[in-house]
C-alpha cells in the first residue's frame, strides 16, 4: 500500500465578495507516487483546488495533509520547496539565465555550487535540452515549449516528491504538447513522482492520469481511473463531459491492463504480444491489420499476465458508449 | 567665427584667473546634486515600491508628488527660504523635492509591470517576501528605476544652478554673476559646465542601465 500523499478533508474555499464556493467541501486522497489529473471545464475550481495545496490559496474551511501532517503546523517556505510548482504562463525568471532559473531553490537550500552544476545538467538531460546549447540562455531566446521544459526542471531542481501542474501545456502547440506529455509520462514512471495535474483537456486527462478527477462547480464528479470514468460514469454531467471523446480517443485513453483477461501463465501460443502499457487504439489497429482476434498482455519482466480478444475491445468501447449516452 | 573663437578664448583666460572660485563652484554643484539624488533616491524607491503594493493609496500619493512638481523650482527655493534660510538646507530641499517623482514614478511602474506569474511561481517554489524582492523584484524593476534616476539627475544638475540664488553656491554663480555683470564669457563658463556635468552623468548612468538589461537583448 502506498502512503497517502495529500488528503483534502471537507476543504471548501470562498473568495471574498463572491456569492458561490469555487470548492465545496472535497474529499480526497492521493497516494503517493500516483499521476493525478484534475479535469473540469473554465471556472470548475480546478486551479482553486491545486493551489490549495502549496497556500497559494488558502482554504476557507476543511484540512489538508501532506504525509499525515496538517500542513498548517509546516514552516510554509520549508514545505514549499518539496512541492514542484508549474503553472500554463511558466513564470521563469526573465533576468536569470536557464541554469539560474533552474538554480534557484537548491541556492536556497545552500547546496554548493558543484553539485548544483550538475544538478542542472542532469535536469536538462531529463527534459530533453541540451545543457550546453540552453544553460547560459534567458528565457526569451527559448521557444514556448523549451520555456515550459525549463519550467518543469526548474520545479524538480530540489527533487520535491509532489509535482503541482496547472494546465502546464495548455498554451503549447499541438505536435509539442504531445512530445511533453510523453516525456513527462517517462519522467513520472522513472521518478515516481507524485503529480496533481489540472487540464480541461478530456484527452490529455486520460492520456496522463492513472487517475481522473472531474470537477463542476466546485464539487468532485468522480474520482476514478480513465477506464473507470469511461465504462462507468458516476453521473450525467461525466457522461456529458466524456461523450466529446469519440470511440477512436477512449480507445486510445483504454490501457491493455485495464480490460485484460487472465489467463494461465504457463500457456505461451505464439500470439503477438503487447505491453500493459499498450493502447486498445493500437491493439485494434493491429488486429485489423493482420486480421487477428486476440493479443496476450506481457509485463516488464516478459511473463504473461493476461490477455486481449476482438470480442472483448468491442465489448469495451460499446459499454462506455452505452452507459454514457 | 572668428569672434566666437575670441569669445571662447576669453572664457578660458577668465577661468585660468579665477581657477580657484571655479574649483569650489564645480565641487558645491556636484556635492549639491548628488545629495539632492540620494536623498531623493532614498525617498523615492521605498515610497514607489511601498505604492505598488498598496493598490488604492498609491494614486494618492503620486499625484501629490506630481502636483508639487508643477511648481517651479525657483518658487520652491523661494518659499522654502523663511522657514528653512539660505544656503545648502534649502536648495537641497527644493532639488529633492524635484527629483522625487521621476524616481517614485518610475520604481512604481517598475514593480507594476512585473509579471505576476514570475512572483507566484517566485512564491510556489518557497522564496519568502525579502528574498523575492532582493532577487526577484528589484533586479526586474532595476532597468524602470534607472530611468527614473536619469530623469531626476539631468533635472536636479540643472536646477542646481537656482540654488546660487539662494547663497548655495555652486556654478550658478557663475552664470548670475555673468548675466549680473552682462559679461557673456562667464555665463558661458557657467553653462558649459553644467552641460558637461550633465552629459558625463547620463553617459555613465547609461551605461549602468545598458548593463542591468543585458538580458532583454540578444
Ligand atoms: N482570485 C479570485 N477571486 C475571486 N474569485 C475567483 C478567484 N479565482 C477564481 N475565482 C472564481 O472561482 C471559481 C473557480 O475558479 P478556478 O479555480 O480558477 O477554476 P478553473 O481553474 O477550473 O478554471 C470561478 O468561478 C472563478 O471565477
Ligand atoms: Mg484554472
Amino acid at each position: 500500500m502506498a502512503r497517502t500523499a495529500i488528503e483534502f478533508r471537507n476543504v471548501s474555499k470562498q473568495y471574498a465578495n463572491t456569492s458561490q464556493y469555487a470548492v465545496a467541501g472535497v474529499n480526497m486522497r492521493i497516494s503517493e507516487g500516483s499521476f493525478i489529473t484534475i479535469l473540469g471545464t473554465s471556472g470548475s475550481g480546478k486551479t482553486t483546488l491545486l493551489k490549495m495545496v502549496n497556500r497559494i490559496y488558502e482554504a476557507t474551511s476543511g484540512e489538508i495533509l501532506y504525509f499525515g501532517e496538517h500542513i498548517h503546523n509546516l514552516n510554509l517556505e520549508e514545505y514549499r520547496r518539496k512541492i514542484g510548482y508549474v503553472i500554463q504562463q511558466v513564470g521563469l525568471f526573465p533576468h536569470m539565465t536557464v541554469e539560474e532559473n533552474i538554480g534557484t531553490i537548491p541556492q536556497l537550500l545552500k547546496w554548493d555550487t558543484d553539485t548544483i552544476a550538475k544538478r542542472v545538467d542532469a535536469l536538462l538531460e531529463l527534459v530533453c535540452l541540451s545543457p550546453l546549447d540552453f544553460k547560459k540562455r534567458y528565457p526569451r531566446q527559448l521557444s514556448g515549449g523549451q520555456q515550459q521544459r525549463v519550467g518543469l526542471a526548474r520545479a524538480m531542481a530540489a527533487d520535491p516528491g509532489i509535482m503541482l501542474m496547472d494546465e502546464p501545456f495548455g498554451a503549447i502547440d499541438a505536435i509539442t504538447r504531445q512530445n511533453l506529455q510523453e516525456e513527462l509520462i517517462r519522467i513520472q514512471r522513472k521518478l515516481n513522482k507524485t503529480i496533481l495535474f489540472v487540464t480541461h483537456d478530456v484527452n490529455e486527462a486520460f492520456k496522463l492520469g492513472e487517475k481522473v478527477v472531474i470537477m463542476h462547480e466546485g464539487t468532485i464528479q468522480q474520482f476514478d481511473t480513465p477506464y473507470g470514468i469511461i465504462t462507468k460514469p458516476a453521473n450525467g454531467y461525466v457522461a456529458r463531459l466524456i461523450e466529446t471523446q469519440d470511440i477512436v480517443q477512449r480507445l486510445k485513453v483504454l490501457k491493455a491492463q485495464s480490460v485484460m483477461l487472465p489467463v494461465d501463465p504457463q500457456l505461451s501460443d505464439c500470439a503477438f504480444r503487447v505491453g500493459t502499457e499498450e493502447s486498445l487504439h493500437n491493439i485494434l489497429t493491429y488486429f485489423l491489420e493482420n486480421d487477428q482476434k486476440h493479443v496476450l498482455v506481457e509485463d516488464n519482466r516478459r511473463g504473461i499476465v493476461g490477455k486481449i480478444t476482438w470480442e472483448q475491445l468491442k465489448g469495451s468501447t460499446r459499454q462506455g458508449k452505452v452507459l454514457s449516452a | 567665427m572668428r569672434k566666437g573663437n575670441r569669445m571662447i578664448n576669453e572664457s578660458i583666460a577668465y577661468l585660468l584667473l579665477n581657477i580657484d572660485k571655479y574649483y569650489d563652484a564645480v565641487i558645491i554643484h556636484i556635492e549639491i546634486s548628488l545629495a539632492a539624488i540620494a536623498v531623493s533616491f532614498m525617498i523615492a524607491v521605498p515610497l514607489g515600491i511601498w505604492c505598488s503594493k498598496n493598490g488604492r493609496i498609491s494614486y494618492s500619493v503620486i499625484n501629490a508628488f506630481t502636483i508639487l512638481r508643477i511648481i517651479p523650482s525657483l518658487a520652491v527655493l523661494v518659499l522654502a527660504m523663511p522657514i528653512l534660510g539660505t544656503g545648502f538646507v534649502p536648495a537641497l530641499f527644493a532639488l529633492t523635492l524635484l527629483a522625487i517623482p521621476p524616481i517614485l514614478i518610475n520604481t512604481y511602474s517598475g514593480f507594476r509591470n512585473i509579471d505576476p506569474s514570475v512572483l507566484e511561481c517566485a512564491t510556489g517554489m518557497g522564496m519568502n517576501a525579502s528574498r523575492i524582492l532582493v532577487g526577484i523584484e528589484i533586479p526586474l524593476a532595476m532597468p524602470l528605476i534607472l530611468t527614473g534616476l536619469r530623469t531626476s539627475a539631468a533635472e536636479v544638475i540643472a536646477s542646481a544652478t537656482l540654488a546660487s540664488y539662494i547663497g548655495a553656491g555652486g556654478l550658478g554663480d557663475f552664470i548670475f554673476t555673468g548675466i549680473g555683470m552682462n559679461d557673456v564669457r562667464i555665463v558661458l563658463i557657467g553653462g558649459m559646465s553644467v552641460a558637461l556635468l550633465s552629459v558625463l552623468t547620463e553617459i555613465s548612468l547609461a551605461a549602468v542601465q545598458h548593463m542591468v538589461t543585458k538580458y532583454q537583448r540578444d
